[in-house]
């Protein structure tokens, strides 16, 4: 493992730099840290970063640029006509790296000599068969084309990977060489020292902003790479959802919608007045003992994995319900997993959402309001229909903002619970799917991602993270607003 | 509208008669303020049912799971099959299959059957398969291979019994439910009972279970938690080794040094709308940056192990936040005072007193994403069988795994209903780790928060 063996390289080489740092500023302030500008271990430490942090950039650095580079140069050696109808150059490519890595694997071997992975051509051997000796299966026979890009790709990233030891250990020891160079008495380690910190510190804060930044690069760009092969119109205006891999699917959005609006519109009303009464009860009336024992039970629904309710939907409530208004009942239901099973179970996960946020938000209300409507001779009731309720109406709205959004992202309890069949239908015992079910369903399995059976699931990502990500804007906005008014 | 509002516009008449007389409008009031308080108590009523239905549901079901049947069997182990050469080499103890030992297996059941004097309509030994797990044979060809000079011997086994048989004891198969399956008939059902009585066929605690690793789709009695439990071990190392320096770090630049600027403000934005990103994104994001376009492996516990870090760190940095700014301005005023830096009053004294918050804050983190499912099923952690424990490791963070909740998706999905048991029995060892989570960081919260 070269690249384990270049960390460890690094650090050792870190560690190092920590000792000879502070030995030599020691040293240079005749053996005593009085004469030293900071404490000996900030120097130590100040060459310890140095030929650690620069290293290491570059490393991550050069791990994430390179893919690119050597996909950019090696795909443009395979000409139009590499490639098969109904295929596309990211097939090809998922080839290529393939055979290369096939080839790896029986140089590694020890099947083949690196001269010959280098020079095989494939006129003259049967690379696949070769390949297929040494455990690598190959899906079709190798083409030409295909195998010098392999052979190119292989040997790019090999002489990319001894740039990258070369560049890193350069900055390693350039690092470590400077640092320890600028070691004496009046330099000023302490303060180099602490803005690197403060550099780092900033970095690891702005990983919030890559991660979304990388949600919404990954999404956009396999979106529109869907784009490409689908018309927008059709997918956001088809009432039929039927992929197939073979060919012939239909994939409009708006079944996949309505069933996720339908699910989470039940479990808003199961979760909504539940836990908006539970918190009115636990925070106006219920003793402090009551309180105390009920408030972190209803939490406790909050805690439970969402497979659990996945389960629980699949295996307790689409029985149950099955029983009632399957078959041997009302005969409305045709199978256990529907609308209503998803939907109930998705409520019963969003009390404590609902209840602990319209808690915190009941308790925000200033006391004087609620002694005013007393004052005028209101029942406790009333004073909360009336003064509470109004008053802390923007954050409860919000609070059920933000259980919608957990509602249309929900995962787990859909795939187990709400069926797999897009309909579009009003009887909320059909069997019904939604966005992140479908998502699912594309990208599991062994599907190429070069299909728009299987990026569609990027749009669905990005109609999904839209709307998500609006509603949480929308909540946040109207609770902050509302805060504004009692702080 | 109540009626306190509505009618307040037109004073009553004098009233007549006693003041501790109710009239119908104060009678009315009352009835609407007990209803508003019975609707309260309902829902709370409810909140708690569920939970308890929930609860109940699930040690309903799954305690099952930990219980197998098996069964004593006494097998001659015949050199003339096994052992054709006569000569104990492994390497032809080896070359006999499963098949190979498949009769002799069968054989000791019927004998002992018939030394029992069990009166059953089976009359041959190939019926009593159905009573065995089909892990049987390969039970006794790895013993043979390891002790190669117990050939010749009658050796005492304990074996799986069939997921049927297993699901008879425990009443999950009913002789009417099998009545069109072909895997078992009702005379093996009999014999069932019958062998039961004689002690031969027993129902006991199932260590493998927790230890063992998953099987394939009809050998339900096989599969254990044990694997998959290394691989969400593995991702949890990354997740803690990851999130834990990073969102601290993170939490002290913004606490601490963040200028108030548009920047910081991003940042903050950011971390908040992150918190409330549906998994499934995240998935997609680990699908498309470290699969796709980084070719990390797939099904590995490093990339779960990324993906659940990118998910739990704003739950990491807002808790962490938020014990930061419970250490009082004092603390550090006083550090700067004698002349510390500013690095140094955060990192000498104002972290490590916010320390017992920031590590309940990421065990609660970790505890969440260790149940985390949907972001696993998008980076190829199901449809995998796990069946190899990791040799070491580089192979446990590399190698393909499932996790703990991914093989209970896994089971869930599998058409075998004893499948059904074991993916509540897995939930059940999901909701121990999990509890044991919390109750260590509610004590440590309990132990070390100090109010200032």
């Amino acid at each position: 493992m070269p690249l384990f063996w270049l960390i460890l390289i690094v650090l050792a080489l870190a560690a190092a730099g920590y000792v000879a740092g502070r030995r030599r500023a020691l040293a240079s302030a005749g053996g005593s840290s009085h004469g030293l500008h900071s404490l000996p271990s900030y120097y130590g430490s100040n060459v310890a970063l140095s030929a650690l942090v620069p290293a290491f950039a570059i490393l991550v650095g050069w791990l994430l640029v390179q893919p690119l580079v050597i996909e950019n140069s090696v795909s443009g050696m395979i000409p139009e006509r590499a490639i098969d109808e109904g295929s596309s150059l990211s097939l090809v490519m998922s080839d290529v790296r393939r055979v290369a890595d096939g080839l790896d694997t029986a140089v590694a071997q020890g099947a083949m000599t690196p001269e010959e992975a280098g020079s095989i051509r494939s006129e003259f051997t049967d690379v696949r068969e070769r390949l297929g000796a040494v455990g690598v299966a190959l899906g079709s026979d190798v083409g030409p084309e295909v195998l010098r890009a392999a052979q190119r790709y292989r040997a790019m990233s090999s002489t990319g990977n001894l740039l990258m030891t070369l560049a890193v250990l350069g900055a390693a020891v350039g690092g470590f060489g400077f640092s320890y160079i600028r070691t004496h008495r009046d330099f000023r380690a302490r303060n180099v020292v602490e803005a690197g910190v403060r550099l780092l510190l900033l970095f690891a804060a702005s990983i919030a902003i890559l991660t979304t930044l990388g949600i919404i690069l990954s999404l956009i760009f396999n979106t529109i790479e869907f784009f490409k092969l689908w018309p927008p119109a059709e997918f956001f205006l088809g009432t039929t959802w039927q992929p197939s891999f073979g060919g012939g699917s239909e994939l409009g959005v708006l079944p996949l919608l309505w069933g996720t609006f339908y699910i989470s519109l039940i479990a808003l009303a199961v979760a909504v007045p539940i836990g908006l009464f539970a918190a009115v009860y636990l925070s106006e009336y219920a003793s402090k003992p009551v309180r105390a024992f009920a408030k972190p039970m209803i939490e406790v629904l909050a805690g439970i994995p969402t497979i659990v309710y996945g389960l629980f939907a699949l295996l307790t409530v689409g029985p149950m319900l099955m029983a009632v208004f399957g078959r041997d009942g009302l005969g409305w239901m045709q199978a256990g997993t529907a609308v209503m099973t998803a939907g109930l179970v998705m409520g019963i996960m969003l009390i404590p959402f609902v209840s602990s946020l319209s808690d915190d938000i009941i308790n925000a209300v200033p006391q004087a309001m609620r002694d005013g409507s007393y004052g005028l001779g209101a029942t406790k009731s009333e004073t909360v229909r009336q003064v509470v309720l109004p008053a802390a109406l923007p954050g409860i709205v919000g609070a059920i903002l933000l259980a919608a959004s957990r509602a249309i992202g929900e995962t787990m309890i859909v795939v187990l619970g709400a069926g797999a069949a897009a309909r579009l239908s009003l009887n909320p015992f059909d069997a019904m799917t939604t966005v992140t079910a479908k998502i699912v369903s594309q990208l599991t399995g062994d599907a190429d991602f070069a299909s728009p059976e299987a990026l569609v699931a990027f749009a669905l990502g990005m109609t999904l993270f839209v709307i998500t990500l609006g509603l949480n804007v929308l909540a946040l906005y109207i609770v902050r607003r509302y805060r504004e008014q009692y702080e | 509208m109540t009626d306190a509002t509505a009618s307040n516009a037109a004073p009553d008449a004098p009233r007549k008669g006693s003041l501790l007389d109710q009239d119908d409008r104060t009678r009315r009031r009352n009835a609407a303020e007990a209803r508003f308080k019975a609707y309260g108590i309902a829902a709370v009523g409810v909140g708690l049912v569920f939970l308890i239905a929930l609860v109940s549901a699930i040690i309903f079901n799954g305690v099952g799971a930990f219980q197998q049947t098996f069964v004593d069997v006494e097998v001659y182990l015949d050199p003339e099959k096994l052992d054709k050469q006569g000569n104990r080499d492994p390497a032809d103890l080896r070359k006999v299959s499963t098949f190979g030992y498949k009769p002799l297996i069968r054989e000791a059941v019927f004998a002992k059957v018939q030394e029992l004097g069990i009166e059953t309509e089976i009359e041959s030994a190939n019926e009593v398969e159905a009573l065995l797990s089909a892990s049987a044979p390969a039970q006794v060809r790895d013993f043979v291979i390891a002790n190669p000079d117990r050939l010749g011997d009658t050796v005492a086994f304990k074996m799986l019994a069939s997921s049927r048989v297993d699901g008879y004891l425990k009443n999950r198969v009913t002789r009417d439910s099998i009545a069109r399956d072909k895997n078992i008939d009702a005379v093996h059902l009999d014999l069932t009972d019958a062998l039961r009585d004689a002690g031969v066929v027993e129902k006991t605690f199932n260590l493998s279970f927790i230890t063992g690793s998953d099987a394939s789709e009809s050998r339900a009695e096989q599969a254990g938690l044990g694997v998959s439990m290394l691989g969400s071990f593995f991702m949890m190392l990354v997740v803690l080794g990851l999130s834990l320096p990073i969102g601290v770090a993170a939490s002290i630049y913004l606490e601490e040094f963040a200028p108030q600027n548009k920047f910081t403000d991003l940042i903050e934005v950011n971390i908040s709308n992150l918190a409330a990103v549906p998994s499934i994104v995240f998935g997609i994001l680990g699908l498309a940056v470290f699969i796709q376009f980084m070719h990390l492996p797939q099904s590995a516990p490093l990339v779960g192990g990324l993906v659940l870090t990118l998910m739990t760190l704003p739950t990491i940095i807002i808790s962490t936040r938020a014990s930061l700014k419970s250490v009082p301005p004092s603390i550090r005023d006083a550090a700067l005072g004698v002349g510390a830096s500013k690095m140094q009053a955060v990192f000498h004294h104002v972290l490590p007193l916010a320390m017992p918050g920031i590590l309940t804050g990421t065990i609660i983190g970790l505890a969440q994403a260790l149940g985390e499912t949907a972001p696993l099923l998008l980076i190829g952690m199901v449809g995998y069988i796990a069946t190899n424990y990791p040799d070491g490791l580089a192979s446990g963070f590399l190698d393909p795994n499932s996790a703990m909740p991914a093989q209970i998706y896994e089971w869930a999905k599998r058409a075998d209903p004893a499948y059904y048991e074991r993916a509540w029995g897995g939930i059940i060892i999901l909701l121990v780790f999990l509890l044991t989570m919390n109750i260590v960081a509610i004590i440590l919260r309990r132990r070390f928060e100090r109010r200032w």
